[in-house]
């Protein structure tokens, strides 16, 4: 009973030595500042020697091997660039040339054309004129024979009407000159 | 013997009557781990214990974590080289390239803080960077390494950092004097920021832990609360490592580059 009733009070003592706040109670700072010291020095180590180089590291290895792939990224599309480029320049040869030989054969056959229009035309011409001269034939035989059928028909009727005057030379050139009048 | 059971009963009863009867700060004392009362400088305490946590938690991270070091990250890998990367990045945006010289320190700090709050929020762990010793001796050698680093880099004309140019000529030694004051100021707001953050969160949670036991049934509230507290606590613990560290690369930025 009287140990119990002395305890608290024995508590209370001691409480009220003691300072409000450990944080104050300077007897233990050196303890504290001396494994704070220690502490800090060996995670500085750890921190220095260890940790920061290699993190660091592997941060730059990493750096590099992203800026590697970027590199090789733009090589790679730079070549496919030229690969287009070369593309496109064979597409233009190749276009260009079908173009040349379609012309080539444009030209070949037009001058084919042309001759064979040529020749067409020389024979046509040389057909018309040779019906021209025919014709002319004809119409010359024509014209002939209406003056003999002109004077064989006028002597007849003048011999008939009037057989004394009848002057066969005089009758033609009248005729010829009708006949041209 | 019943009058035994009795006095426990009304000393339980008591207590819970009490109810304020909570220790939030009990959580920050620092004991021995091996037993014993002496605390020499070198005795090995819970301090020790929880800060070989942190390097233990720091080489899971960043060493067996990274160990892969696999060109796709697996994802223990993704986190180390986060944080790396995290870090790196702020060095270099705040004071440029010239700041990294002081890369693997401003890692130390940064890791042994994260940590060391995050290892805090396990229920029973110990808080090293809720004790102003430790969040003291953090601050005062980044204060001291940074004035030293500032004068070694420019000379005296580092004090330049403290004269104000751009301000008139009269006001020029009344803010030279401001300024000097809050360069010295800062190791003591750069460690109260950290340490006293975690402190006051992790009394909040006892306290409302306390509550929980004494008010039987309605806990629900105090541990519904303490859920709260801890999400807000997860966040503060990332938060303040990152001030931490932030703050440390700004004035190493002053260090190097005083006259801005």
């Amino acid at each position: 009973m009287s140990a119990d009733a002395v305890t608290p009070v024995a508590e209370a003592a001691a409480e009220a030595a003691k300072p409000g706040m450990p944080q104050l109670d300077f007897a233990t700072f050196p303890n504290q500042i001396f494994w704070l010291v220690v502490t800090l020095v060996v995670l500085y180590f750890i921190v220095s020697r260890i940790a920061l180089p290699r993190i660091g590291s592997v941060i730059e290895d990493r750096h590099n091997a992203i800026a590697n792939d970027v590199d090789q990224a733009a090589e790679f599309k730079r070549k496919a660039e030229e690969a287009e480029a070369a593309y496109n320049t064979a597409l233009a040869e190749a276009r260009a040339e079908a173009q040349r030989i379609a012309g080539e054969a444009k030209d070949l056959i037009k001058k084919d054309i042309e001759a064979a229009i040529a020749k067409a035309d020389a024979e046509i011409a040389a057909k018309a004129a040779e019906s021209e001269g025919r014709i002319k034939v004809i119409q010359d035989n024509a014209l002939k024979s209406v003056e003999e059928v002109a004077n064989i028909a006028a002597v007849d009727v003048v011999a008939a009407i009037m057989p004394s005057a009848s002057d066969e030379k005089a009758l033609k050139a009248a005729i010829a000159a009708r006949l041209k009048g | 013997m019943a009058d035994h059971t009795e006095a426990v009963a009304e000393a339980v009863a008591g207590e819970a009557s009490k109810g304020f009867a909570i220790h939030p700060m009990e959580q920050f004392e620092i004991h021995p781990l091996f037993g014993g009362d002496a605390l020499n400088w070198y005795t090995p305490t819970n301090v020790t214990l929880w800060m070989g946590l942190v390097i233990v938690s720091v080489v899971l991270l960043m060493v067996i974590g990274a160990r892969g070091r696999a060109m796709v990250p697996s994802r223990s890998q993704s986190m180390a080289e986060m944080t790396y990367g995290f870090i790196h990045k702020m060095i270099v945006d705040v004071t440029g390239k010239e700041g990294l010289k002081y890369f693997p320190y401003i890692m130390t700090v940064f890791l042994f803080i994260l940590f060391a709050n995050l290892l805090g929020l396990i229920p029973y762990s110990y808080t090293v960077t809720s004790q102003i010793a430790v969040t003291g001796v953090l601050a005062l050698a980044v204060f001291l390494a940074v004035t030293a680093i500032g004068f070694i880099k420019n000379g005296p004309s580092f004090i330049k950092l403290f004269w104000v140019s751009s301000a008139p000529a009269a006001l020029r030694p009344v803010l030279f004097l401001i300024e000097l004051i809050s360069y010295f100021v800062r190791p003591v707001s750069h460690s109260i920021r950290l340490g006293g953050n975690m402190m006051a969160g992790h009394a909040v949670v006892k306290v409302f832990a306390g509550f929980a036991g004494a008010l039987g049934l309605g806990a629900v509230f105090p541990i519904l609360a303490i859920v709260g507290v801890y999400g807000l606590e997860l966040l503060v613990a990332v938060i303040q490592a990152y001030v931490f560290t932030i703050l440390t690369v700004v004035y190493l930025n002053d260090a190097l580059h005083p006259s801005h």
